[in-house]
């Protein structure tokens, strides 16, 4: 379904190809492999996007990935073009400078969408999602996204089954924007908790109560379901102030595969 | 006999139910001398809260903790407020209540729920199914809900049910920019107030918040109609605020006796029309 997916929303706008970055996480891997499968090998451009932080893991992770799909590949290191604006604001703390990163590294897919004459595939996970835990209009920006609705505890069970690099499955979790960051050290959870909770909230529709008795700490629900509610924006489009009789996202209503 | 009327148009917090309780008995002390207050639809919880609606839910009895509080105020001043309504069987109806005395003396559940443009109420609520006018202290009355007054038929059901006191409550949005001083949307809900006030020889209140959600404006606006279809009060436009109105229901036999409708209205004759063409169409609507 998920190679579907991709095949038909590429296709049907007419393109045939998809760039994506690459990290050498378990998230853009899963969705190279769907992509290679999807399109071929051919049609997958796979941009690796280093910042002199990264982990010198990052890019032999990511080559894997590439080796074993025979997809097409870029490296480009952002450091010349972030560094000059870091340089230029030396007061920014770490959240500014990664979301530099994550946008650097979004004008850069965007860019090579022209190109490559493809549309950008985004990797950003169900978790992420709720949470929240992505830089807007950065990681998070993309054309169409096949790993959205998959937690990450699902998208290990489907990197598993897709047979990506062990290395990359066994790997702890990090967005990598600065050295030794891990997304569950930073988000004070383990994704295998924040995912079975977050499937009670969302998926089965419990209340917070319900969640508590089912074995909940009532701080831990309280916490997460904040964040998702603070979050909301980053799944959204900007508000457009409604003034007319007919507005765009909310009363003129075609999908995007209107025509196709 | 005279009503005091206060119509708020107020602006709510999205599915955060203590603020916009705190803020009914703040207007509820601000209209003192006020023999009714009138909140806008939904004015307990905010209007667009599609997957909050479970979450803001209350019911009206003595045992809820909003309508407790709700139910205390309403010894001194009788009180309209919109509210999400959830039954034994988990529906949620978009509900209005009139508290008096301490007692729940009515509810109206939205029976029209537009889904359709930029409107998916049909999506998140259940039916209202019934259209009834209820006795207050100060003559019969009915209440209706937004969409609910937008059809005729609903007002035509609550005079034939004796209502002489129409209070219509809205969450409208502001669309359809024109020349005149408002927007399409408030000129059809004037429109309609001052049609039902003149047709019904009866007193048309109507109150609609203000503020926005996700960047949809509410015009606020409330206004007042007499029997003889003259505006006796008018809110600001899309400002928080609290419009006083004073009833002469005195008017109401003035006005019937000049015009006399209500006489001359031939409901057998609409009941018996009504059978033949839903027979005849073989149409349930």
């Amino acid at each position: 379904m998920l190679t579907g997916f991709i095949r038909s929303e590429v296709t049907r706008v007419a393109f045939k190809r998809v760039v994506l970055g690459l990290s050498g996480g378990i998230d853009s891997a899963v969705a190279c492999y769907l992509a290679a499968e999807a399109l071929g090998p051919e049609n997958v451009l796979a941009l690796r996007l280093p910042y002199k932080t990264s982990s010198p893991d990052s890019l032999p992770h990511a080559q894997l990935v590439i080796d074993a799909l025979g997809i097409q590949s870029k490296t480009i290191d952002i450091t010349p073009m972030v560094d000059p604006y870091l340089d230029a604001n030396p007061d920014m703390d770490k959240i500014r400078r990664g979301n530099v990163m994550a946008r650097e590294r979004m004008i850069i897919w965007y860019d090579h969408s022209v190109a490559f004459n493809a549309l950008v595939l985004g990797t950003s996970n169900k978790t992420e999602l709720l949470l929240g835990y992505t830089t807007h209009y950065g990681d998070n920006a993309s054309a169409i996204n096949p790993n959205g609705d998959l937690y990450k505890t699902q998208l290990r069970q489907l990197a598993k089954a897709l047979g990506v690099p062990q290395v990359i499955q066994d790997k702890n979790p990090s967005a990598d924007l600065w050295a030794g960051q891990t997304t569950e050290g930073e988000l004070g959870f383990t994704y295998e908790e924040v995912d079975s909770l977050l499937y009670l909230l969302v998926d089965r529709r419990y209340n917070p109560e319900q969640c508590v008795t089912s074995g909940f700490k009532r701080d831990f629900v309280d916490t997460v379901l904040e964040r998702v509610r603070r979050n909301q924006f980053k799944r959204m489009t900007p508000l457009v102030a409604k003034v007319s009789n007919r507005t765009v996202g909310y009363d003129f209503l075609y999908l995007r595969d209107w025509g196709t | 006999m005279k009503l005091k009327l206060a119509l708020v148009q107020m602006d709510t917090r999205l599915g955060v139910m203590s603020a916009n309780l705190e803020k009914h008995l703040d207007y509820i002390k601000k209209a003192k001398g006020a023999d009714l207050v009138i909140f806008p639809e939904l004015s307990l919880t905010g209007y667009i809260l599609q997957d909050l609606v479970p979450t803001v839910v209350s019911r009206p009895t003595s045992h809820d903790p909003t309508f407790k509080t709700l139910l205390q105020a309403s010894k001194d001043t009788d009180l309209l407020v919109g509210f999400v309504e959830e039954d034994d069987r988990h529906r949620y109806f978009n509900s209005a209540a009139y508290l008096s005395k301490g007692e729940v003396v009515h509810i109206h559940r939205k029976v029209y729920l537009p889904t359709y443009s930029m409107f998916d109420e049909g999506r998140f609520w259940a039916w209202g199914d019934s259209v009834r006018a209820f006795d207050t202290r100060f003559g019969r009355a009915g209440v209706l809900i937004c969409e609910d007054f937008w059809h005729a038929s609903n007002p035509y059901l609550l005079w034939m049910d004796g209502a002489d006191l129409f209070y219509f409550i809205s969450v409208s949005p502001s669309r359809g920019l024109t020349t005149d001083e408002n927007f399409d949307s408030a000129a059809f809900v004037e429109h309609v107030g001052q049609a039902y006030a003149s047709l019904f020889t009866s007193f048309v209140a109507q109150t609609n918040r203000v503020g926005y959600e996700d960047g949809i404006n509410f015009w606020g606006g409330a206004s007042v109609y007499d029997p003889n279809g003259e505006q006796i009060a008018k809110g600001l436009y899309h400002e928080e605020s609290l419009t006083l109105a004073e009833l002469d229901l005195d008017e109401l036999e003035r006005a019937r006796k000049r015009l006399p409708l209500l006489r001359d209205e031939r409901s057998a004759l609409v009941q018996r029309e009504l059978n033949r063409i839903l027979q005849q169409r073989g149409r349930t609507f």
